[in-house]
């Protein structure tokens, strides 16, 4: 059994009310930051710590935290991404509603390093409910002396508020969530100037993911280098992994980075294998922005290594045989399942949720949704496949947010590891065209 | 001459809870209220924001019309145009397609009468429409009505839970600044 840093009371009967939590150790990472340690002492914590990005790129948290700007009596502020929306992923959804004062732990902890009096955690508009728990908590923290001025006694005040987004995929981009944050569209901005120097109302800003803030408490606690021991090389730490399709159990599981991916999906203590006694035929490992792998190439790498859950072993192989680990959002799918299909629906999504500034993404994803669309209902041609692989390339890179990058992927990888499936679709257009249908290697349908 | 006859106004209680979201933002960014507002409108006016309610939104945080109706058109939670008492927002992305939501909107379709994108079921009940990950795909096929998910929808018994129970809401849930919940509007498409 790993451990569970995050997890670890997440059952425990009324654990989402300040009293329950703070008998289980609630709050501790305040008290000892606010009473015994300079803000700068807790960012050199969460540095030693290795902590990366848990919203998926994977960017060290606390050097993320040291390029914030600091001009004498300008207002910072620290802003949670609760915005979660990448498909696949629904872990944050989970922490936030059975552990809110968990993350409101991390954000007092987090605004103290950051010297930031007001802070806002920006919730994706879908989850008003988990708002409402939030609030709920938020206000039996002001209560307890934990918000508001001279918190603890220790001169520091902090308000903190819950914002809701509308429903918007793009607002997980930061600068979008800012924009949306100040009332606006959520439409990306032209980075530079990055948010660390100029985010919300143009001030310095840090956005951080949900699960990145709700580790601050631990590592605050049994300080960076207990952190750091967990993990392998790079990856340190815990993650929580969502785990969905076609699997036995799937569910939210805090792993230690580290965790063999077969023994994920396999072991009882998981996901418990692939549902209904079928074979595994391709996973998703990090979100659905992230490339496709097969089976061969998701258990182990090209140079047949056991591949891990870890930020390196996922990327061996670049996007040549590897993947990325991201969001943590992992979706397995079974073989009775029509590639071409699932990469329409991730392209009709991308379409849907492009917020149509930059022209490659907003004409490539449509494009690439409209072709995938004729594959997949037996209307496509040869040059489509080759097609699609173009307007992907021609997307990436070439926008002001990973949108594209987020839409171009998926597909790119769906034809590098099943070009066979998507020619099937042509040469065998009227079956490929029926519901249900789908490509097995002998040529039979399901 | 401004008639005031058809002219929309918050509830006292509505009011209250938008003078204390706007207080989370500094005094000159009123605007950052935006979402929460217009969420609070569509609860209040019958789960969609006419051209008339936006008026009134823009009215109460102090900006241009235009700047509310570039922002409700933006983001999919805000309906446009009158609903159904339910409004059913069937999730189809991929982690929910795997699990059966195709299937899940065909039968929603047949068994309410409504189609997705269109209008309402005959008898005002059910406005049905597809929508993007809901983040809650280990629980997929997924359904949310207001501000409640209705989870793991895969076998007909389970659909049928959720429309009885939403048969039998008179009133849609209260709010947290609400002591009773609104009568539910009747759908006039």
């Amino acid at each position: 059994m790993g451990r569970k840093l995050l997890t670890e009371h997440i059952n425990v009967e009324g654990i989402d009310t300040l009293e329950v939590y703070r008998k289980h150790g609630g709050y501790r990472s305040v008290e000892k930051a606010l009473k015994t340690m300079t803000p700068d002492e807790v960012v050199e914590e969460v540095k030693k710590s290795g902590l990366r990005g848990r919203g998926g790129a994977g960017f060290p948290t606390g050097m993320k935290w040291s390029f914030l700007a600091k001009p004498e009596g300008v207002p910072r502020y620290l802003v949670c991404n609760a915005d979660e929306s990448e498909p696949g992923t629904f872990k944050d959804r989970q922490l936030m509603s059975k552990l809110p004062h968990l993350l409101i732990e991390g954000m007092i902890t987090s605004s103290y390093a950051l010297g930031a009096n007001t802070s806002y955690i920006y919730i994706r508009g879908e989850l008003l409910y988990v708002l409402r728990i939030l609030e709920k908590a938020i206000a039996e923290a002001y209560a307890a002396g934990f918000l508001g001025k001279n918190i603890l006694g220790s001169g520091y005040d902090l308000d903190l508020h819950v914002h809701p987004g509308g429903g918007a995929y793009i607002c997980g981009e930061e600068t979008a969530l800012l924009e949306s944050l100040e009332g606006k569209r959520g439409n990306p901005r032209n980075k530079p100037p990055f948010p660390a120097v100029q985010g919300l109302y143009a001030r310095p800003t840090v956005v951080n993911n949900v699960e990145s803030i709700a580790a601050v408490p631990v590592i605050v606690n049994e300080g960076g280098d207990e952190y750091a021991k967990i993990g392998v090389g790079r990856s340190t730490g815990t993650k929580l992994i969502s785990a969905c399709g076609h699997l036995n159990k799937p569910g939210i599981y805090e792993i230690e980075l580290g965790l063999p991916v077969e023994e994920f999906i396999y072991s009882d203590e998981y996901c418990g294998g692939i549902w209904k006694g079928r074979d595994l035929k391709a996973v998703v490992a990090g979100g659905s922005s992230v490339p496709i792998l097969p089976k061969e190439l998701i258990l182990k790498t090209a140079a047949g290594e056991n591949r891990l859950m870890t930020y390196e072993s996922l990327s061996d192989g670049g996007f040549v045989t590897g993947t990325m680990l991201g969001s943590g959002g992992f979706i397995a799918m079974d073989e009775t399942t029509c590639i071409v299909r699932n990469t329409w629906n991730f392209s009709r999504f991308y379409h849907h949720e492009s917020c149509g500034q930059c022209s490659p993404c907003r004409e490539g994803t449509g494009w690439m949704e409209k072709v995938l669309h004729r594959l997949e209902h037996g209307h496509g041609h040869m040059e489509d496949i080759d097609l699609l692989v173009s307007v992907a390339k021609q997307i990436e890179g070439n926008t002001i947010c990973p949108l594209g990058e987020a839409a171009a992927w998926p597909v790119a990888a769906a034809v590098r590891h099943f070009r066979h499936e998507f020619e099937w679709h042509v040469t065998h257009a009227k079956e490929a065209a029926q519901p249900g249908a789908v490509y097995r290697a002998n040529g039979v349908l399901v | 001459m401004e008639s005031t006859a058809t002219k929309p106004q918050f509830s006292e209680a509505a009011q209250a809870e938008i003078a204390r979201i706007c207080k989370q933002y500094p005094e000159e960014r009123r605007k950052s209220a935006m979402l929460p507002v217009l969420h609070i409108a569509q609860a209040e006016f019958g789960g969609w924001v006419s051209p008339e309610v936006q008026d009134l939104v823009a009215e109460v945080l102090g900006v241009k019309p235009i700047e509310v109706y570039e922002v409700s058109s933006f983001y999919t939670m805000f309906n446009l145009k009158p609903v159904g008492k339910h409004v059913l927002e069937i999730c189809r992305t991929g982690p929910c397609m795997l699990r059966g939501s195709d299937e899940l909107t065909a039968h929603l379709e047949r068994i309410t009468g409504a189609k997705v994108g269109g209008p309402a079921s005959e008898d005002g009940l059910f406005t049905l429409k597809e929508v993007e990950c809901l983040a809650a795909c280990g629980f997929a096929p997924i359904v949310q009505v207001r501000e409640k998910y209705y989870e793991q929808l895969d076998t007909p018994e389970a659909v049928d839970a959720m429309l009885t129970e939403l048969r039998n809401q008179v009133h849609r849930p209260a709010l947290p600044w609400e002591e009773n919940g609104l009568p539910n509007a009747v759908a006039n498409n």
